[in-house]
């Protein structure tokens, strides 16, 4: 009898025995299936949460316009930070010890104070800074421009936001690229790479395994931080907008209802980018990749038990990094 | 093994490592196409003699010179006024490319398949095209005898082939001279055997090769000469054959302690 779990091998007598019974997780399942039903039968039916009115509002057009604008401070503050993470965690690594301290005072200071009070400033800044000019240093200017209309609203809130996840980023990139065995750079050093192709080629690559599971949870932290940018004052992203119609309608939490609905479709679906990230970067270290080329490998392997054994070392060893 | 064949010179090399004074005035006349084995206790400076020679290390005093150039710096004036001015990292990058080296733990960099560890240096380095690149992996992997794990990440790879695959990336690069630093170490006893054996036609094919290794057989039939290090001094240096017939206390009691 050829049963659906026969290896492609076709090895006689292959084992095809009845798990053994484990009654727990069926248990487990029906309690928390109990309790979840409970939840869900008690949030729907529960007249205060006005089921109507939230559904009413839910793809309202201030509603939406609020979460393309949410989505976008998100996106540009999260590529601003990336980009000045990298280059700061780079330079905190650098052999020029003016680049470091660049560095660690951007970190220093942008870490700490409070994101709120940065984006007042940066709301701030075509006052405190009227003129952006470009010039020789203390000498004449060749060009200048009314700060207000390059440092719009949106503008100082994407900088303040930005700026200072970078400091918080920058960190997580610094773990990364320690994280890397220094083997790596000398085998790189060996082959006659320089350094900056070695950061490039070899340590960032396999720095963004530790990296991208930190910042996804920067990102997911980003989305809600973002309605902290009423301090610019920007006001047309979700939570302002959800709040804007709560207090016209003098119904706070159907319209709260709306914004936390929004902000878990966009989690989740950030959550399966991120996802997507660490298999991409993951390749080479985990399992999924040893079946994909490895299918073969366990087939034909001479050695395969000193290849697990490598792979089991390597797990050990990242184990110990992440604690 | 005259001045002018040397492949590699090494004149009165020092190497502190803070208040550790690890190599205590080192000479060796590496002949070009030789194979030269460094046997010595753990902790002699075996490795660092080896990884001063591409600059993995610097050294503290002394000269080393490749093809007869001096490795790492620049010498300013003549005589005594001469001075030395280190040289940038992409001259460095330029002399380290001509040797490769082959490291304990491999190395190999995992986030790629075996084929693009090969293929990294020669494409990034060397600027050769990809399609050359790739040709001349395939080349060097089948010589290593792994034509067949080509798309394999290390981590799919046993010990002894890992160590193949980095014997291969390194000779992509065409250097001239080839560094092992205990190639089979970390390895299961039945692989150490692939290994040695792709080191064999490494050096037939007329490779400079400096290798440290607790081999003694591979180190008896291969090398062309055999260097004994301890406490920072070479203590005998001679043929194959003063493996068979040391001469300092120091040296018998290191063959028995290996053997
Ligand atoms: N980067 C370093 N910093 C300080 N001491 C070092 C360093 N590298 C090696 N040493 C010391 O130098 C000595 C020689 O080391 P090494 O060359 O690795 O010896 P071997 O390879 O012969 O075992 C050892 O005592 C070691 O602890
Ligand atoms: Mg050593």
């Amino acid at each position: 009898m050829k049963s659906r779990e026969d290896s492609e091998l076709g090895i006689p007598g292959e084992i095809h025995a009845r798990p053994v019974r484990k009654p727990g997780p069926v248990v487990a399942a029906i309690v928390v299936l109990i309790f979840a039903l409970m939840l869900a039968h008690g949030i729907v039916t529960n007249p205060n949460f006005d089921w109507p009115t939230v559904w009413m509002y839910l793809f309202n057009e201030n509603v939406l316009s609020g979460i393309g604008w949410t989505l976008k401070l998100t996106l540009y503050s999260m590529i601003i930070a990336t980009v000045l993470a990298i280059i700061l965690a780079v330079m905190r690594k650098s052999s020029n010890p003016v680049l470091r301290w660049v560095s660690w005072y951007f970190i220093w200071f942008f870490r700490g104070t409070p994101v709120y009070t940065q984006l007042i400033f940066w709301g701030l800044f075509a006052v405190l800074i009227p003129r952006l000019a470009v010039g020789v240093p203390f000498g004449p200017e060749f060009w200048s421009i009314d700060t207000k209309s390059v440092v719009t609203a949106s503008v100082a809130a994407v900088l303040g936001l930005g700026l200072n996840e970078a400091a918080y980023l920058s960190e997580i990139v610094r773990a990364g690229i320690e994280a890397v065995d220094d083997g790596q750079t000398e085998a790189a050093q060996a082959l006659g790479m320089r350094r900056s192709l070695i950061m490039r080629r070899i340590i960032l690559p396999q720095a963004m395994r530790i990296i991208v599971p930190p910042t996804g949870n920067e990102t997911i932290g980003m989305l809600k931080t973002t309605s902290l940018v009423l301090a610019v004052p920007f006001n047309l992203e979700l939570q302002f907008a959800t709040n804007a119609i709560a207090s016209r309608i003098y119904k706070p939490i159907p319209l709260l209802l709306v914004a936390s609905i929004w902000y878990l479709v966009i989690t989740t679906i950030l959550m399966i980018l991120q996802a997507q990230l660490e298999k991409h970067f993951g390749k080479g270290f985990d399992k999924s990749s040893l079946s994909h080329a490895g299918k073969s490998a366990a087939i034909d392997h001479p050695t395969g038990e000193s290849a697990m054994e490598a792979a089991r070392m390597n797990k050990v060893k990242m184990g110990g990094l992440n604690a | 093994m005259s001045g002018d064949t040397a492949e590699i010179e090494i004149r009165g090399v020092h190497k502190a490592f803070g208040s550790l004074h690890v190599l205590k005035g080192i000479d060796i006349d590496i002949p070009r196409g030789s194979v030269t084995a460094i046997l010595g206790p753990s902790g002699s400076g075996k490795s660092t003699l080896l990884r001063m020679i591409n600059q993995l290390e610097t050294r503290t005093a002394g000269d080393i010179l490749v093809h007869g150039d001096l490795i790492g710096y620049r010498r300013i004036g003549t005589g005594a006024d001469a001075t030395l001015q280190e040289l940038d990292d992409k001259a460095i990058a330029e002399q380290r490319a001509k040797i490769g080296m082959v490291f304990q733990r491999f190395n190999l960099f995992p986030h790629k398949t075996a084929i693009d560890n090969v293929m990294e240096a020669p494409i990034h380095v060397a600027h050769r095209s990809k399609a050359d690149a790739r040709d001349e992996a395939i080349r060097q992997l089948t010589r290593v005898g792994l034509a067949d794990r080509l798309d394999y990440y290390p981590s799919q790879l046993s010990g002894g082939q890992q160590q193949r695959v980095a014997i291969a990336r390194a000779l992509a690069m065409h250097p001239n001279i080839m560094l092992f630093d205990e190639p089979t170490s970390a390895l299961d006893p039945e692989l150490v055997g692939e290994v040695l054996s792709v080191m064999r036609q490494v050096a037939e094919e007329g490779m400079t090769m400096v290798v440290v290794t607790h081999e003694m057989g591979f180190a008896r039939e291969v090398a062309d000469q055999i260097i004994f290090l301890d406490e920072g001094v070479v203590v005998e240096h001679g043929g194959p054959e003063i493996i068979d017939n040391p001469q300092t206390t120091r040296f018998q009691a290191f063959l028995k302690s290996v053997l």
